[in-house]
C-alpha cells in the first residue's frame, strides 16, 4: 500500500449514519446511541447516564434492541444505549418500536422501584424527579413486588454526607452520578459506594469528610430524591416555584444560574446550563449563598442622621440631605466595592465626574497599588479574547497570584477538565501546592510573597513551555508585589502568550470598563487623554471633565483622614476588605460627610450621615462582565418598586446637587437608560496608555530584634466569613478548616521535630495589627513563609493580623 | 474419546510433600522452561493455539487466541494475571491444585508470561483460602531462590516477577474486570468493556487473564507438544480437565479426564451415587450453569455437547443431588448466595436477586400461587442478558432450569403447604436408607 492510499479524506466532522426506530440520522462519530436517539426525538429513559460524566452503564434503564450493529449482525441481548457508540449502518430499535426494548426497560424500572420507598408525596424531588417521571412513562402501573408480598430494604432516615448534603439511602437508585461527579469533575472523591448488592450505599469515610466546594452539583444531578441539601430540604415543592435565569454574583466567572423563587422569596438556586461558561456546574457558594439579601439587618428605608442618631427619612428628603451634605463637605470622593453591576459602576463613575466633579473614584475595596491601576488601564480595559474554551485548548496555563478553586471556581473546573485530559499543563506561581493545584495536576513555581517577580521571569525558560499558545491568568492579588504585574506583562509580550486578568469579585471587570477608577473614564478612556475627555464630555453634555488623575482608594482614605477631602460616597464596601481597615474606619470618622449606599447594616452605615438602601441583584436588572470580557446580562427576579438600584439613588442625589448648583444631573433613571447610554458611548478607540509600574514602595520596617520574621501569604477561601455568605449556616459549615501553613523547616524551627508532632499543634501568628491562632499544617511553602486564610477567622487577616506580604512572627500556642 | 482418567495436573498430587520444589523438580518440573526459552515467544503462543487449549475458567475461550490479542506494539508493559479467585458454588479444582502442586501453576505462569512478553505476573487468590495462599507464596519464594523467577531466568535473559495477591472475599472478583479493579486496590466491580483487558487491562495496560487450570496446563503442552494435548478430548474441546464431583456421590473429589467424558463414567469412577440413592439433578459447571437431570447422564462433557443439552460446561463442577434433595430448597440456597454476592453495580442483578430470593422463599414455605412461577420466570427474563456482567445471568440459571425440569415439585410445595421433603434425609449424616 502506498502512502497516498492511506491518506484519509478531509472532512470536518466524521459523520456516522444509522437508523433509529426507522428514522435515518447522521451524527458525529463516537456519539452514544442514547444521544443519537435524542436527535430523532426519542427519549430513552436513563439514570446513570450524564453527558458530562464518563459512561458507566450501571442502571441498565436505557436498554435498546440492536438488530444490526452495523456489521450485519445484531446483538443477541438488549444493549445499554448509554455506553454504546454509534456505528455506520447500525439499526437501533428503542422502546418506541421494539417490544424487547420496551419490556427490558419496564423490567429494569420495576426492579428499581422494588426497594424504593415510593414516598413521592413527602419527597423534595417529587414533581421534578426523573425516577417519578420515567416510572410513569416507561414503567408498569402496578407493583408485582408488593402483590407478591415483597419486603423492601429500609435504612434509618437521612444521614449527613456533609453539613450541607443529606442522604436518604432508601431512595437511592445507585446510579453513581454523585460519586462520579465528585471524582471526575470536582476531584473530591470523598464519597463512594460501599457495601454490596441491595445494601450498597453512598458512603463517606469518617476520617476524610466530604469536603467539596462543588457538592451541590451532586445534589442537582441526583435523579431521585436521595441527595438533598440541608438548606432546601422540605422548603417547597417544585411546582410551586417560579424559575428565573440569572448570573451568579459571587465571582468573576459569570456562571449561569437558575433562581427558583416563591412569593417574592428565593428558595434555592440551581446551576444553569451554559456550555461556553460553566457547563452545568456551579460552586456551592454560587448555589447556596443567597440569603444575605434576606437577613435581619437588611436596610429597607432611607435614613438620615439627626442629633447623632439615624432616623427614617423619605427618599426625597434623603436625596436632599445627601446632596446638601456633600456640597457643604467640599471636595468629595467615591469608594465602591467590587460587587456592582456594570450599570451601577457606570453610575458611580459618572456621578464622581459629573456631580462631584472629581476623578477620586475607586472600586478596589482591597489592597491595591498605582501599578495595578496602570495595568488595568493599559492591559485590561477593552481587552478580551481569552475564553473558557481557550483554557481547555491551551497547552500551558500560567496562574499568577490566582487560586482558582477559591477565587474563580468555574475556571478551576475548566482547568481541571483540561488537565485531566492531559493536554493542558497548569503552572502556578504561588507559595505552596494547594489542593486545587494538585487536583489540576498543576506544577508549582514556588514564590514567597514579594518574590513573584523573579519567579515570573523564570517562566521564560523554555522548560516551562510558555509559548504563544499559552495563557497567563493574572489574579488581583499579584498587584500586591511591586513589579509583578509588569513582569507578567513582559512574560506575555516576550513569549506571545495571551494574558487575562481574573479578579475575585463579580463587579471588578465591569467597574474597569465603566471607569470606576481614578485614571480611567468609561469605555476605557484614559483620564490623561484630552481627546477622551472631550469625547466623553460631549456625550454627557457637560462642559468639562476633571483633568487630573484622581486619588485611588488608599489615597482617598489618607486624604479623608488628613482633611483634604471632606465628603465620601461609599457603595458596598466592607471596611475589613480594605488595605488598612483601621485607617478606613478612622477616615470615615474624620470625614465631614458620609453617604452610604448599602444593602445591610455595616460599619459604614453605622457612621454614615445618610444611609440609602439599594437593591440586591434579585431586585434589579444588570450586567456582570466576566474575566473573559463576557457581558452577562440578567433581569430582575422580583419586581420590587421600593428597591432601587444604586444608579437610581445616585441619579436622585445628582439631581439635588444640580439643584444646588453643583454639577449636572446624571441623565438616567433606569437600568435600561444606562445600558442605552453605555451602548451609545461605545469604547475608546484611541491608543492604550502604557503600563507604568511606578516607584517601588519603601521596604518594610525591619522586624524587632530577636524574632525570626515570616512573610505573610494569604488569600480568601471560597467559603469563609464573607458577608455575602451570611445567613447560610450549612454552607459555612462546609468551609475548610482554617489552618496556618508552614514549611517543614519552619515548622520544626517553631515546634521541634515534625515526627514528634501530636497533631494538636497550634500556631499564633502575630503581625502589626494583631494575632491569629490556628491549627498548624506543614506544606511545601518556601522556608520563612506563613500562610493563613484571609477571611476565615474573626474580622480577617487585614483587620486583625497584618497586610499581605508583610513580616509577622509565628509562635507555638498552647491549645 | 477415551474413557479412562488422564492424570496430568493431578499426577503428582500423591507425591510426598508434592507442594515442595524438590518434589516437583524430581518429577521433571521446570524442565519445560528451557524448552520454551529455546523457542520464540510467538512460537510458544502458536504451540498453545495448536494444542486447542480452551479457557478452563468456564467460558472456554481459546487460550492461545487470547494471548494473540495482546498488541505487542503497545509500549506499555504487559501483564499476566491468573484468576485464582475460585468461588463458584461447587467449583473445587483450582484450590486443590494450588494446594497440592503450586509449582505447576508457577511454571505455567513463567511460560505464559514469556509467551505474551510480560515481565510482571499476578496470581489473584481467593482470600479465604489462607493455607493455599501460604503454599503459593512459599512456592514463589522457592522458585525465586532456584532461579526460576527473577532476572535472567535460566540464563535466558528473560525477567519475570510474580506476585501473589489475596482477594478480600467477593465472588464478583472472579469476574475478570472486577478482579482487575480489586488488584488495583479498588472495589471489586466489573468494568465497562470495551476497552477489553487485552488492550487496557491492569493499570490500563495490555493484560491476559487466565484461569489457574488453563495456565497450569501450559507446562505439559510445552513439555509433551501440542499434538499430545490435542489428541485428548473431543474435536472442538481438546485436552484434559479436572472434574470435581461433589454431593451425593460415594467418593467425591477431583477426577482428571479428557473432555468429553460422561457423567455416567465419572460416577462409576467415583464409586457410584450415595448408597441406596439415585441421581435426581446435577450441575455440569457450578451453580451458574443450568441444572441437568439423569436423562443427561450420557451427554459428553465438552463445551459443545453440554451447550447443546441446554447448559454450559463451565468449571466442570459436578454437583450431584439425589432424590432426597428438594430442588426448591437447593435453588433458594444458591439464589441467596447470588443475592449476597451481587456487587450492586447494576439494577437487574442487585434488585432482581433481592426479589427472587423473597419469591423463592415464599414458595419453599408453600406460600403464593402457581402464577408465582411465571413471575419468577419473568423476573429471570428481566435479569438474563440485562445485567452488567454474567453474575446476574448465572443467578437465573438454577431457577429457570429447575422450573423447566421440576415444575411439579414447585407446585407440590403449594399443595403440600410447605416443603414435602425431609431436610435431614439429604444430609451427610442422614441415617442409611432414609428417604424423602
Amino acid at each position: 500500500m502506498t502512502a497516498t492510499d492511506k491518506a484519509p479524506e478531509k472532512v470536518d466532522v466524521d459523520l456516522v449514519t444509522l437508523t433509529i426506530d426507522g428514522v435515518q440520522v447522521s451524527v458525529p462519530k463516537d456519539t452514544l446511541v442514547i444521544r443519537a436517539a435524542e436527535q430523532v426525538g426519542v427519549q430513552i429513559p436513563r439514570f446513570c447516564d450524564h453527558p458530562l460524566l464518563d459512561p458507566v452503564g450501571a442502571c441498565r434503564q436505557c436498554l435498546v434492541d440492536i438488530p444490526d450493529a452495523g456489521n450485519g449482525r445484531g446483538f443477541p441481548k438488549p444493549q445499554a444505549s448509554c455506553t454504546l457508540p454509534v456505528a455506520e449502518g447500525m439499526v437501533v430499535n428503542t422502546q418506541a418500536t421494539s417490544e424487547v426494548a420496551d419490556k427490558a426497560q419496564q423490567g429494569v424500572m420495576e426492579f428499581l422501584l422494588i426497594n424504593h420507598p415510593l414516598d413521592c408525596p413527602v419527597c423534595d424531588k417529587g414533581g421534578e424527579c426523573p425516577l417519578q417521571n420515567q416510572a410513569m412513562s416507561n414503567g408498569r402501573g402496578e407493583s408485582r413486588f408488593a402483590e407478591s408480598g415483597g419486603v423492601k430494604r429500609t435504612f434509618p432516615k437521612p444521614i449527613n454526607i456533609s453539613a450541607q448534603v443529606l442522604l436518604d439511602r432508601e431512595r437511592c437508585v445507585l446510579c453513581a452520578r454523585c460519586t462520579r461527579f465528585s471524582e471526575q469533575i470536582a476531584g473530591d472523591p470523598f464519597i463512594a459506594l460501599a457495601e454490596r448488592g441491595a445494601l450498597q450505599q453512598v458512603a463517606i469515610y469518617e476520617r476524610e469528610p466530604y469536603e467539596s466546594y462543588f457538592s451541590g452539583n451532586a445534589i442537582q444531578i441526583c435523579p431521585v430524591g436521595a441527595l438533598t441539601s440541608a438548606d432546601y430540604r422540605f422548603r417547597s415543592r417544585p411546582f410551586d416555584l417560579v424559575s428565573t435565569p440569572s448570573v451568579a454574583e459571587h465571582d468573576a466567572c459569570g456562571a449561569a444560574i437558575r433562581v427558583d423563587h416563591r412569593r417574592g422569596k428565593v428558595m434555592r438556586r440551581l446551576a444553569g446550563n451554559d456550555a461556553a461558561v460553566n457547563e452545568e456546574w456551579i460552586s456551592d457558594k454560587d448555589r447556596f449563598a443567597f440569603r444575605y439579601a434576606q437577613v435581619e439587618d437588611r436596610i429597607t428605608y432611607p435614613q438620615v442622621r439627626e442629633d447623632g442618631e439615624l432616623r427614617p427619612a423619605s427618599w426625597p428628603e434623603a436625596f436632599a440631605v445627601a446632596a446638601r451634605g456633600l456640597r457643604e463637605a467640599g471636595a468629595s470622593a467615591v469608594l465602591t466595592g467590587g460587587r456592582l453591576t456594570a450599570e451601577d459602576a457606570y453610575a458611580y463613575a459618572k456621578f464622581a465626574r459629573v456631580a462631584l466633579q472629581t476623578n477620586d473614584v475607586d472600586f478596589r475595596a482591597r489592597p491595591h497599588t498605582g501599578e495595578e491601576a496602570s495595568f488595568l488601564a493599559a492591559q485590561v480595559a477593552l481587552s478580551g479574547g481569552v475564553t473558557y474554551s481557550d483554557l481547555e485548548a491551551a497547552p500551558v496555563v500560567v496562574l499568577l497570584g490566582l487560586e482558582p478553586e477559591d477565587e474563580a471556581a468555574t475556571i478551576f473546573l475548566r482547568l481541571r477538565k483540561a488537565a485531566k485530559r492531559g493536554r493542558t499543563q497548569v503552572v502556578s506561581v504561588a507559595p505552596f501546592t494547594s489542593r486545587g493545584l494538585a487536583k489540576m495536576k498543576g506544577r508549582l513555581v514556588p514564590a514567597a510573597p514579594g518574590a513573584e517577580v523573579q519567579a515570573i521571569e523564570s517562566l521564560k525558560d523554555a522548560a516551562h513551555g510558555v509559548t504563544k499558545d499559552a495563557i497567563v491568568l493574572v489574579g488581583e492579588r499579584l498587584a500586591q508585589t511591586h513589579g509583578a504585574l509588569s513582569a507578567a506583562v513582559a512574560l506575555a509580550a516576550s513569549t506571545g502568550a495571551r494574558l487575562a486578568w481574573v479578579p475575585r469579585r463579580a463587579g471588578d471587570r465591569g467597574a474597569v470598563e465603566a471607569g470606576a477608577l481614578p485614571n480611567l473614564l468609561p469605555g476605557g478612556r484614559p483620564v490623561t487623554e484630552a481627546a477622551a475627555r472631550v469625547d466623553l464630555a460631549a456625550a454627557w453634555g457637560v462642559a468639562t471633565l476633571p483633568t487630573k488623575v484622581g486619588r485611588d482608594g488608599n489615597a482617598i482614605v489618607a486624604a479623608l483622614a488628613k482633611g483634604d477631602l471632606g465628603g465620601v460616597v461609599v457603595g458596598g464596601v466592607d471596611p475589613d476588605d480594605t488595605s488598612d481597615p483601621a485607617a478606613f474606619r478612622a477616615a470615615l470618622d474624620a470625614a465631614g460627610f458620609v453617604v452610604s449606599l448599602e444593602l445591610r447594616e455595616t460599619d459604614v452605615t453605622r457612621v454614615a450621615d445618610v444611609v440609602l438602601p439599594v437593591a440586591p441583584v434579585t431586585d434589579k436588572a444588570g450586567t456582570f462582565v466576566t474575566w473573559d470580557a463576557r457581558a452577562r446580562e440578567f433581569d430582575a427576579v422580583f419586581s420590587n418598586p421600593s428597591s432601587l438600584p444604586d444608579l437610581r439613588v445616585l441619579a436622585g442625589i445628582a439631581d439635588e446637587l444640580a439643584g444646588l448648583g453643583q454639577g449636572s444631573p446624571l441623565g438616567f433613571r433606569t437600568v435600561s437608560d444606562v445600558r442605552a447610554e453605555m451602548q451609545s458611548l461605545g469604547p475608546w478607540d484611541g491608543a492604550r496608555p502604557a503600563l507604568d509600574a511606578g516607584k517601588a514602595p519603601k521596604p518594610a520596617k525591619a522586624p524587632r530584634k530577636g524574632e525570626t520574621p515570616f512573610v505573610l501569604a494569604t488569600w480568601k477561601q471560597l467559603v469563609d466569613l464573607g458577608s455575602m455568605q451570611d445567613g447560610e449556616a450549612h454552607l459555612r459549615a462546609t468551609a475548610r478548616t482554617p489552618v496556618v501553613r508552614l514549611s517543614r523547616a519552619s515548622y520544626e524551627s517553631v515546634f521541634g521535630m515534625l515526627d514528634a508532632a501530636t497533631g494538636d499543634e497550634r500556631a499564633t501568628v502575630t503581625g502589626d495589627r494583631g494575632s491569629i491562632t490556628l491549627p498548624v499544617v506543614v506544606a511545601d511553602l518556601p522556608d520563612g513563609v506563613v500562610w493563613v486564610p484571609a477571611r476565615s477567622t474573626g474580622r480577617g487577616v487585614l483587620a486583625e493580623l497584618a497586610s499581605p506580604g508583610s513580616a509577622v512572627t509565628v509562635k507555638g500556642a498552647t491549645s | 474419546m477415551t474413557d479412562t482418567l488422564t492424570p496430568v495436573l493431578t499426577d503428582n498430587w500423591d507425591a510426598e510433600r508434592a507442594w515442595t520444589l524438590a518434589a516437583y523438580e524430581e518429577r521433571g518440573g521446570y524442565a519445560a522452561l528451557d524448552k520454551a526459552f529455546a523457542m520464540t515467544p510467538d512460537d510458544v503462543i502458536d504451540a498453545v493455539k495448536e494444542s486447542g487449549l480452551r479457557g478452563r475458567g468456564g467460558a472456554g475461550f481459546p487460550t492461545g487466541m487470547k494471548w494473540g490479542f495482546i498488541p505487542q506494539d503497545n509500549p506499555k508493559p504487559k501483564y499476566l494475571v491468573v484468576n485464582a479467585d475460585e468461588s463458584e458454588p461447587g467449583t473445587c479444582k483450582d484450590i486443590p491444585l494450588m494446594m497440592a502442586s503450586p509449582h505447576t501453576l508457577v511454571e505455567g505462569v513463567i511460560l505464559s508470561s514469556y509467551a505474551i512478553r510480560a515481565h510482571t505476573a499476578f496470581i489473584y487468590v481467593r482470600g479465604e483460602v489462607l493455607h493455599v495462599i501460604r503454599r503459593l507464596q512459599r512456592a514463589v519464594q522457592e522458585a525465586y531462590l532456584a532461579g526460576h523467577l527473577g532476572t535472567n531466568i535460566h540464563g535466558s535473559g528473560y525477567d519475570l516477577d510474580l506476585i501473589v495477591h489475596a482477594g478480600a472475599g467477593a465472588y464478583i472478583c472472579g469476574e475478570e474486570t472486577a478482579l482487575l479493579e480489586g488488584l488495583e486496590g479498588r472495589r471489586g466491580q466489573p468494568r465497562l468493556r470495551p476497552p477489553f483487558p487485552a488492550v487496557a487491562g491492569l493499570y490500563a495496560s495490555p493484560t491476559v487473564i487466565n484461569n489457574v487450570e488453563s495456565i497450569a496446563s501450559v507446562p505439559s503442552i510445552i513439555a509433551n507438544g501440542p499434538s499430545w494435548f490435542a489428541q485428548m478430548g473431543t474435536e472442538k474441546s481438546q485436552g484434559f480437565g479436572i472434574f470435581s464431583l461433589s454431593g451425593h456421590v460415594a467418593n467425591p473429589g477431583q477426577y482428571e479426564a479428557p473432555l468429553g467424558i460422561t457423567l455416567r463414567q465419572l460416577i462409576d469412577l467415583a464409586g457410584g451415587m450415595r448408597e441406596g440413592h439415585e441421581l435426581k439433578f446435577w450441575t455440569p459447571g457450578g451453580s451458574s450453569t443450568p441444572l441437568l437431570t439423569p436423562e443427561h447422564l450420557d451427554v459428553p462433557l465438552d463445551f459443545e455437547s453440554v451447550g447443546a443439552a441446554g447448559s454450559m460446561l463451565g468449571t466442570r463442577a459436578l454437583q450431584l443431588f439425589d432424590e432426597t434433595t428438594c430442588v426448591v430448597r437447593a435453588v433458594l440456597r444458591w439464589t441467596e448466595f447470588y443475592k449476597h454476592e451481587s456487587c450492586g453495580k447494576c439494577t437487574p442483578c442487585r434488585e432482581g436477586t433481592w426479589w427472587l430470593t423473597q419469591t423463592l422463599a415464599r414458595l419453599e414455605k408453600g406460600q403464593g400461587s402457581e402464577s408465582d412461577l411465571d413471575l419468577l420466570l419473568d423476573q429471570c427474563d428481566n435479569i438474563l442478558g440485562r445485567s452488567f456482567c454474567a453474575l446476574g445471568d448465572g443467578a437465573t440459571s438454577p431457577i429457570s432450569s429447575s422450573i423447566q425440569h421440576f415444575r411439579d415439585e414447585y407446585l407440590a410445595h403449594l399443595t403440600h403447604g410447605g416443603c414435602p421433603f425431609d431436610p435431614v434425609a439429604s444430609t451427610a449424616f442422614a441415617p442409611a436408607g432414609a428417604t424423602a
